[in-house]
């Protein structure tokens, strides 16, 4: 589903990733953890083409597609959610407007027809319902007022809502006590892992991956990846540190 | 102000950004509209803006009286709103205006607020969304007399530029001769956030939909309660579509 092949990038000239390799199928999930600074962040946001991350070499196909010639919004259309480490607050806009403008665009860009208001609102209740979220919390404005764990918890929903092939999730799971974490860790389960879809998890701590089991996990030290192994290396990680065990 | 007898030059303090030029043309302008609201009695305006024309309006509230006047003012190269407001006893006076321009547009809204008894309330709520090299300006006076004690006058003003060749001037003026008084005024002038464009853009709006979408609500609410709100509304996303 998605293949990054020798992959650098910098942000303000500042080399970041240096010749990253990675492949997810279809089915998968994928943990990447690594030290602050080892570029994790970077990753998603080049994967979801945020504007001054430059990618000075190498490649990234999705579905066959060369991803890092598409646009933000084409990207998302073509099934490419990243979830927000810091979800950003958009005064006056409500989610709920937001989210059908968001998700119909998708829609229109794959020639799909548009849900109606009514429709819209039916997908949105479900989701919010399974994340344990009042409707009225999403009729305010985007991530306004939210807490950390409320943040992270529309992140979710606005997956449910949206549906992606593929999410990046980038420390969903920061800033979130132990039954949001649980609650977080299963919109993920219930929402992506199906044979049709992957997910990429940036961690720092294995905790989320005792909900959330990881098919591999990935050690990404200085821009590139030191180290692959099944779930168990992310415990090896907890008991030994990132130093031992990237270098 | 109104009543000027002389074509106005960048010295004058109200004329300053204006284009001199379209005011000749239009030169002598007719009088000011005057408005008389009664005491105790309510008003309301709408002024749309839309053909490149000077509005001026003097608008004298009574004891106890109410006005309010929204403004959308978008068309023609130079198009100006100018409101002369006197208050009496415990009278209101509400603004809600938004102008949009790009192009070479010289769009400008001038108030002066005179709270000339005690006990008036006024607010001026103003946004401004610029592209291009257009110009928006809103100059806002606010005058307390000597008696006019328990004045309650608040101003915001935001001004929003979508390129760096557009230009935003605000200049709220308070002159207050009383000392029981409450002017509150804010102003702002910015750019759209980049990391909500980047937000939104990620969730599949398109660059263009996303900067709409974050303009709408950065000039939602100045229409709210206004009774030709929705038509406000429409015609003012249709200006920003042209933007964008």
């Amino acid at each position: 589903m998605l293949q990054i092949t020798n992959l650098h990038a910098t942000v303000a000239d500042k080399p970041i990733l240096k010749g990253l390799t990675l492949s997810l199928n279809a089915g998968e999930i994928h943990a990447i953890m690594g030290p602050n600074g080892a570029g994790k962040s970077t990753l998603g946001y080049v994967l979801s083409g945020r504007p001054g991350y430059e990618v000075t070499e190498g490649s990234v196909t999705f579905n066959g597609e060369d991803l890092l010639g598409m646009e933000p919004h084409e990207r998302a259309a073509a099934g490419l959610f990243l979830g927000f480490q810091y979800p950003v607050e958009i005064p006056g806009v409500s989610n709920v407007q937001f989210l059908r403008e968001a998700l119909n665009a998708q829609r229109k860009q794959r020639g799909e027809d548009p849900l109606s208001g009514a429709e819209f609102l039916k997908v949105a209740r479900a989701q919010a319902d399974a994340m344990g979220m009042d409707m009225d919390m999403l009729k305010r404005p985007v991530n306004v007022g939210f807490s950390g764990g409320e943040k992270k918890r529309n992140e979710m929903v606005q997956m449910g809502i949206i549906d992606p092939a593929l999410a990046i999730l980038d420390e969903t799971d920061s800033g979130l006590d132990i039954d949001a974490l649980r609650v977080v860790g299963d919109g993920i389960n219930r929402i992506m892992r199906k044979p049709d879809k992957a997910v990429l998890l940036i961690t720092h701590y294995q905790r989320l991956l005792d909900y959330v089991k990881p098919d591999f996990v990935h050690v990404l030290a200085d821009g590139r990846i030191t180290r692959t192994g099944g779930a168990e290396l992310a415990l090896e990680l907890e008991e030994h540190g990132y130093a031992e065990i990237a270098a | 102000m109104s009543g000027t007898t002389t074509l106005p030059t960048h010295r004058d303090e109200a004329w300053r950004y204006s284009d001199i030029a379209a005011v000749k043309a239009a030169w002598p302008l007719p009088d000011a509209e005057a408005i008389l609201v009664p005491a105790n009695g309510h008003f309301a305006r709408t002024i749309v803006q839309d053909s490149g024309a000077i509005h001026q309006l003097d608008i004298a509230i009574g004891k106890g009286a109410t006005a309010t006047v929204h403004v959308l003012n978008i068309g023609g190269n130079y198009g100006r709103v100018e409101l002369n407001v006197t208050l009496h006893e415990g009278a209101d006076f509400k603004l809600g205006a938004v102008q949009i321009g790009g192009d070479t547009q010289n769009l400008e809204i001038v108030t002066t607020v005179t709270h000339a008894e005690p006990g008036a309330t006024s607010s001026q709520m103003v946004r401004s969304v610029l592209a291009g090299t257009a110009t928006g300006t809103y100059l806002g006076k606010v005058a307390v007399a000597r008696d006019a004690q328990a004045t309650d006058s608040e101003q915001s003003v935001k001004a929003m530029l979508l390129d760096r060749s557009a230009t935003a001037n605000a200049k709220p003026e308070l002159e207050i001769y009383a000392d029981d008084v409450k002017c509150a005024h804010g102003c702002a002038i910015g750019e759209l956030d980049p990391m909500g464009l980047f937000y939104l853009q990620a969730r599949g709006l398109t660059p263009a939909d996303a900067k709409k979408l974050m303009l709408q609500a950065f000039v939602a609410g100045v229409f709210e309660g206004a009774a030709d709100a929705e038509m406000l509304t429409s015609r003012a996303l249709e200006k920003l579509e042209e933007l964008v």
